[in-house]
């Protein structure tokens, strides 16, 4: 599968994970978002800048438990909540986010 | 899986024993994948470094020179996924000219005499 | 509290077998099989430190692997006991936990 960035060409898996981490800019996220009628809010856009962070720095997607707790302890315990997590990513915050953030799927996701 | 906590089922306690320098063998990285995954099933983990094991959790590792994906920073995730304790063989470190001032997180150090007692402490033994 | 220690790989080769023995103790055993079922010949160099293991811990050998290899029972080591595939699930049932040293 390819998705189409800003006249770029992007590889992706079958579940639409991208392909190369490196290929990734803002609007592979907008794209991504687009094909599941998503718009992206800024809570969305701190929860994919979040994610690209803790990636950077460990060099893995979290498991939404610890995403969630994360989460919580850097932007605030309101956010810290599979119910505030979800309402933003429905198909899964760890699984959605991750993917237009870029990054592989979730270790522990079979 | 379902993005949902694991719920139910029986909690057991993991040993996973670590014995290979990483990056020449898939060892190391299968082991970290499966403790992570084991851990995300609320799983009561720990792992064990002997022999040359302990280089996994060697500082200042820079694989992407061997254009391998550097791992050695997830071992500092592993707090998050509530995995209980990293032990460090001491004999394994001393044999190498290593001291716990190298590694990357903080450890417990065990004599080689107590590994059995460890052992018998855990309910599955996963070795790599 | 017991645990079966399982060794695949030939001691020549690779020094697992050493690992595992300076880290058990007593009441633990050890299987011996695949490639590392040729430490239980008698009259290698690991005969003494088989011999001497032997002492605090029960030590079986798989015989499938051996006789595969070119050795019989006739081979083995006094101290150590050779089994066929049901002597191995005895093992693994018989003991609280299984270390396979892979």
């Amino acid at each position: 599968m390819t998705i189409e960035v800003n006249g770029k060409s992007l590889e992706t898996d079958e579940e639409g994970y991208l392909a190369d981490l490196n290929e990734w800019e803002p609007d592979v996220a907008t794209v991504m978002a687009g094909i599941d009628d998503c718009e992206l809010s800024d809570n969305h856009w701190e929860v994919i800048n979040f994610l690209r962070d803790y990636y950077e720095e460990y060099q893995i997607a979290p498991a939404v438990r610890v995403l969630t707790k994360a989460i919580g302890k850097k932007l605030g315990k309101d956010k810290g909540s599979s119910k505030y997590l979800y309402e933003l990513y429905p198909y899964g915050p760890a699984k959605q986010a991750c993917k237009y953030a870029g990054l592989p799927k979730p270790t522990g996701c079979v | 899986m379902e993005e949902e906590e694991y719920q139910g089922g029986e909690v057991k306690k993991f040993l996973y024993v670590n014995r290979r320098l990483p990056h020449g063998t898939i060892y190391a990285l299968e082991s970290l994948e499966t403790v992570l995954i084991g851990a995300a099933f609320d799983q009561d983990v720990s792992m064990l470094f002997v022999d040359d094991g302990v280089y996994q959790l060697k500082k200042e590792q820079a694989p992407e020179s061997i254009e391998c994906k550097n791992f050695s920073k997830t071992y500092r995730a592993l707090e998050m996924y509530d995995v209980e304790k990293l032990f460090v063989e001491r004999e394994s470190l001393e044999e190498r000219g290593l001291a716990i001032d190298d590694l990357l997180v903080d450890v417990e150090l065990i004599a080689s005499s107590d590994v059995k007692a460890l052992v018998d402490e855990h309910d599955v033994i996963l070795s790599f | 509290m017991s645990t079966l220690n399982i060794i695949n790989k030939s001691p020549f080769e690779k020094r697992t077998l050493d690992q595992c023995l300076k880290r058990i103790g007593a009441g633990d055993s050890v299987l011996l099989i695949e490639d590392a079922s040729i430490s239980a010949v008698s009259g290698t160099a690991f005969t003494e430190q088989l011999t001497a293991a032997a002492a605090q811990s029960k030590l079986y050998v798989l015989q499938p692997d051996l006789q595969a290899r070119g050795f019989n029972d006739a081979s083995l080591l006094d101290s150590i006991e050779s089994v066929d595939y049901e002597g191995f699930v005895n093992l693994v049932v018989t003991h609280e936990r299984v270390h396979s040293w892979l």
